[in-house]
C-alpha cells in the first residue's frame, strides 16, 4: 500500500499553492517582452483567446486527470495516465510528468537562487552607487562564479545550495504544513510587493528622479495595438507558447496537486479561480513593472535593444536594480527586496510544485516516507543543477530550458489532451470535469477539448518543430521552406552553433564555441539519460505491482 | 496615453481582475460539503458533519 497518505489544508490554500505552482518569472520576465515583441497591445487578443480555448481547456484536463488517478491512489503522472486506457505504453509517456519537472527544477532553482541573492545584495546596499554597467557588470561576474561583494567563495553555489535546502526542507514538511503553508504567506506577499512596484511603475514623471519619459510612455509602448500583427502565425505562437508557460501546463505539477482532491470536491470552479489569479499577476502586474519602469529611464530604443540582445531576464537582473536606485538609496532598496522578492515567492511556488510528483511517485510505488523522498529530489536536483551552475556561459542552462521546460511541456500536452479526449472518451471526461463542480461548466467546452485543443497543440508543436527563417509563414509557402535556427529541427543539429563555429576566425572564439558544442550534446544526453532512468523506475514499480497483485 | 492604448489596456485590467475576483468569491461563498472532504483545516466543522444514519 502507499505511505501517502496526504491532503490540502484548506480549500483557499489549495487555490493559492496551484496559483503559486503557475505563477514564476515568466510572468514578470517573459510576458512583458512577448507582449512589446508581439503587436503591443493587440497581443491580449490572441493571448486571451488561447487562454481561453487551449488553457483553460488544459487546466480542466490536468485537474480532473489528477483527481481521477488520486481515486486509485496515484499522485504522480506513469500510473495516473496508466489508469485512463488498458494500454500500458501511456505510463511511459506519463514519465514527462516527473522528468519535466526534476529537469526544470534543476535550473530553476538556480535562477531561483538569484532571486535570494539579489534580496540580500539590495539590502546590503551592494547596487548603491553603481551605474548601468555597474550592474550588469555584476550579473556576469555573478553567473562565472567570479568575486563576490559579500566575499563568499563561490557565492552562487552557496546560494543555490541554500535555496535547494529551503526548498527540500519545506517539501519533507508535507502538503499542508509545507506547499500549502508557503503559498499562503509567497502569493500575498508577492501581489503586494507587485501592486507596489506596478504603481511606482504607473507613476514614474519625466523629470523627476532622472526618468527621461513618463510612465505613459512604456505603457503605450506595451498597450498600443498593432491590429495588423494579428494576422501572423507568429504572433499566434508566441501567445499559446506564452499560455502555456505561465499556466505550468504540460509538466504533471498540477495533476499532482490535484491527485490530493476527493472525487466528490469541486475541481472546476478551483482551476477557474487559480488560472484566473495566475493571469492577474500576469496581464495586471506583470505588465506594469518592467516595461514602464525601464522605458520611463532608458527610453523606447534603450529598451528595446537591451530587450532584443539580454531578454527579459537581462532586463530584470542587469536593469532594474540600477534604476531604482533613481529613486533614492533607501527606496531604491526596498524596491529592490520587494521586486527580487516577488520574484522569489514566484520561483518557491513553482519549484515546490516541481518535487511533488517525484515525491508522489516515490511514496506509491516503493513506499518511501516523505522526508527521504523529499530529501533524494534535493540531491537529484542538486546533481543534475551543478552542471548549470558550473558552464553556465556554455548554455547548459539555455539547453535544460529549452528541452525540459519549453518543448517537453507542449509534447506532454499534447498526448494528454489526445489522451483525454479520444483515448478516455470525451463522456467519460466531461463526468470527471463536472463531477463536484460548484460552477456549471458551459457545454461547448466539451467540444473546445475534444477538437481545438489537441489542434491547436498539434499547431504549436508543428510550428515549432519546423518554424520558417523569421517567423515568416507566408514566404515559405511561397518561396520554399528554410527552417529557422530557433525550430526543434535546427535546434537538435545545432546549426547555429555549427554555423557560428565555421564562421569564426579568432583561436578562442573557435574554442569557446567547440566547449559549447561538447556541453550542448553532454546536457541533452544527461537528459536523455535521466529520462530513460525515470522509465526504468517505472518499469521496476509496474512490475512490483503485477507481482504484489496491484494491477 | 493614447486613447487605443488606454482603452486596451483598461478593458484587459477589468476583465482579468474582475473575473479573478469573481472566481475567487464563488470558492470562499460555496456551500461546504459534507464531510469527508479534501481539506483538513475544517474536519471539526459543525455544519460539515455527514448525518449520522
Amino acid at each position: 500500500m502507499s505511505a501517502n497518505k496526504e491532503s490540502w489544508g484548506s480549500r483557499v490554500g489549495l487555490i493559492l499553492a496551484m496559483a503559486g505552482n503557475a505563477v514564476g518569472l515568466g510572468n514578470f520576465l517573459r510576458f512583458p517582452v512577448q507582449a512589446v515583441q508581439n503587436g503591443g497591445g493587440a497581443f491580449i487578443i490572441p493571448y486571451l483567446i488561447c487562454f481561453l480555448v487551449m488553457g483553460i481547456p488544459l487546466l480542466w484536463i490536468e485537474w480532473s486527470m489528477g483527481r481521477f488517478g488520486g481515486k486509485f491512489g496515484h499522485h504522480s503522472t506513469p500510473f495516473i495516465v496508466d489508469t485512463m486506457h488498458r494500454n500500458r505504453l501511456w505510463k511511459y509517456i506519463g514519465v514527462f510528468g516527473i522528468w519535466t519537472n526534476i529537469a526544470v527544477a534543476s535550473y530553476y532553482c538556480y535562477l531561483e537562487s538569484w532571486t535570494l541573492s539579489y534580496v540580500f545584495h539590495s539590502i546590503g546596499g551592494t547596487f548603491a552607487g553603481l551605474d548601468q554597467n555597474g550592474v550588469s557588470n555584476f550579473f556576469n561576474e555573478y553567473v562565472s562564479l567570479g568575486e563576490s561583494t559579500f566575499g563568499i567563495p563561490y557565492e552562487p553555489i552557496v546560494f543555490f545550495v541554500i535555496c535547494l535546502l529551503l526548498n527540500t526542507w519545506i517539501l519533507s514538511q508535507g502538503l499542508a504544513k509545507g506547499v500549502e503553508r508557503v503559498a499562503k504567506i509567497g502569493m500575498p506577499l508577492l501581489i503586494l510587493f507587485g501592486i507596489f512596484l506596478a504603481y511606482k511603475g504607473f507613476t514614474i514623471t519625466a523629470g523627476e528622479d532622472g526618468a527621461i519619459n513618463d510612465s505613459s510612455v512604456g505603457l503605450n509602448f506595451l498597450w498600443t495595438p498593432n491590429f495588423d500583427e494579428l494576422w501572423s502565425p507568429t504572433v499566434w505562437l508566441a501567445a499559446a507558447g506564452q499560455i502555456f508557460f505561465t499556466l505550468s501546463v504540460g509538466m504533471g505539477t498540477v495533476h499532482c496537486y490535484a491527485s490530493y482532491v476527493r472525487s466528490k470536491d469541486d475541481i472546476a470552479l478551483n482551476a477557474m479561480s487559480a488560472g484566473w489569479m495566475n493571469e492577474f499577476v500576469e496581464v495586471v502586474l506583470g505588465a506594469a513593472i518592467l516595461i514602464p519602469i525601464s522605458i520611463g529611464y532608458l527610453g523606447i530604443e534603450g529598451v528595446t535593444n537591451l530587450v532584443n540582445s539580454q531578454g527579459g531576464l537581462g532586463l530584470g537582473f542587469r536593469t532594474l536594480p540600477y534604476l531604482f536606485y533613481q529613486w533614492g538609496d533607501v527606496l531604491g532598496a526596498v524596491a529592490g527586496v520587494m521586486w527580487f522578492g516577488l520574484l522569489f515567492f514566484a520561483g518557491i511556488t513553482s519549484s515546490l510544485a516541481m518535487g511533488t510528483p517525484w515525491i508522489g511517485f516515490l511514496q506509491d510505488e516503493f513506499n518511501w516516507r516523505r522526508k527521504p523522498a523529499a530529501w533524494s529530489f534535493g540531491l537529484i536536483v542538486l546533481m543534475l543543477g551543478m552542471p548549470t551552475v558550473l558552464f553556465f556561459k556554455y548554455g547548459v542552462f539555455d539547453e535544460y530550458d529549452y528541452w525540459a521546460g519549453t518543448v517537453s511541456l507542449v509534447v506532454f500536452a499534447l498526448f494528454e489532451s489526445i489522451l483525454f479526449a479520444w483515448v478516455f472518451g470525451m463522456n467519460k471526461g466531461w463526468r470527471e470535469i463536472t463531477s463536484g463542480a460548484d460552477i456549471e461548466v458551459p457545454s461547448f467546452y466539451k467540444y473546445i477539448i475534444k477538437f481545438v485543443t489537441p489542434l491547436l497543440l498539434l499547431w504549436v508543436f508543428v510550428g515549432s518543430l519546423i518554424t520558417p527563417k523569421g517567423g515568416d509563414w507566408a514566404g515559405a509557402f511561397a518561396n520554399g521552406w528554410e527552417l529557422d535556427d530557433s525550430s526543434i529541427i535546427n535546434k537538435i543539429k545545432n546549426t547555429s552553433l555549427k554555423r557560428q563555429l565555421a564562421e569564426a576566425t579568432d583561436p578562442e572564439v573557435i574554442q569557446q564555441l567547440q566547449d559549447t558544442l561538447f556541453f550542448v550534446n553532454a546536457s541533452r544526453t544527461l537528459l536523455v539519460a535521466v529520462f530513460l532512468s525515470i522509465a526504468l523506475l517505472v518499469y521496476i514499480a509496474y512490475k512490483k505491482r503485477v507481482r504484489e497483485g496491484r494491477i | 496615453m493614447n486613447t487605443s492604448a488606454l482603452v486596451v489596456m483598461l478593458s484587459t485590467i477589468t476583465l482579468v481582475t474582475g473575473l479573478m475576483l469573481y472566481f475567487f468569491y464563488r470558492v470562499v461563498s460555496a456551500p461546504p460539503k459534507p464531510e469527508p472532504d479534501s481539506y483538513l483545516d475544517n474536519d471539526d466543522e459543525i455544519e460539515r458533519q455527514a448525518p449520522r444514519a
